[in-house]
């Protein structure tokens, strides 16, 4: 099971969408498309699209973690915007929800950036 | 303990795959519905999935050290009471005394699996006494919505 990975850039930054399952599989390739937005740098925002993923396990939460720190460390935004029911699931067993910004669809996730 | 390759248990559902983390979503393809059909409940069901997909995730990764071309044996069983998930891998024995979940407040990648499995299951289990590799065993009670 593969996941497809949708990078956009709009005027507020980099949108990624992930669609499929984020898992031990499909991890290292998620990680290697965002390596790419901080590698192309220019963006003050990093919206990742959750709305599509069938399924995260901690693999995906690791690489959310990771991203959010180098997000930190260059000044950027990390939104996550439309989490899946599985993600929900996923964020709440780590109790995470309160680490992340999440926002329930793109339209709030841009807001104030 | 009985190695789940000899021996047929009644109302058993055995499934073989691949240590290759591709196969992952065989096994959570094939588990989803049995826990829903077990009353659990699309999230109890998706949590069971999760814990479960993690306990793989690290035989993969601990007991065969990423070797893809072992084997990794799940067994469900659905009694009226409980639910159980069995795993055989035949690899490195699991270090029980090296397995714990790490504290939530420590905001770092991994170290999550463990901690899922011990949220959603009443009773994880790691039998080393076979002459080969681990069987870990996943047991939650039907009664009790833990999750």
């Amino acid at each position: 099971m593969k996941v497809e990975i949708i990078t956009e850039k709009i005027s507020a930054g980099t949108v990624v969408k992930l669609i499929g399952d984020v898992d031990m599989n499909t991890s290292p390739d998620v990680r290697t498309s965002i390596a790419e937005v901080f590698k192309t740098g220019g963006s003050k925002a990093l919206l990742i699209n959750l709305s599509g993923v069938r399924y995260m396990d901690s693999s995906g939460i690791a690489t959310l973690v990771e991203t959010m720190q180098n997000c930190m460390k260059q000044g950027m935004k990390l939104r996550l915007v439309e989490p899946s029911p599985s993600v929900r699931d996923v964020f709440e067993l780590a109790r995470l929800s309160s680490i992340f910004q999440i926002f329930p669809s793109m339209n709030d996730a841009l807001n104030g950036i | 303990m009985t190695d789940t390759r000899t021996t047929v248990q009644p109302q058993a559902v055995t499934l073989t795959v691949p240590s290759h983390p591709r196969f992952l979503y065989i096994i959570r393809s094939m588990l989803y519905p049995l826990a829903v059909d077990a009353g659990f409940g699309k999230k109890g069901a998706r949590h069971i999935v999760l814990a479960v997909d993690e306990a793989c995730s690290n035989i993969i990764r601990h007991a065969y050290g990423g070797d893809p071309d072992k084997a990794v044996t799940i067994t469900v069983l659905d009694e009226p009471e409980r639910f159980v998930v069995s795993l055989r891998d035949y690899g490195k024995k699991a270090d029980r005394s090296a397995i714990a979940p790490r504290a939530l407040d420590d905001i770092r990648p991994g170290g999550l699996g463990t901690h899922f499995m011990a949220v959603v299951f009443e009773a994880v289990t790691y039998d080393t006494s076979l002459e080969q590799g681990t069987l870990l065993t996943l047991d939650k009670q039907k009664q009790q919505v833990k999750t």
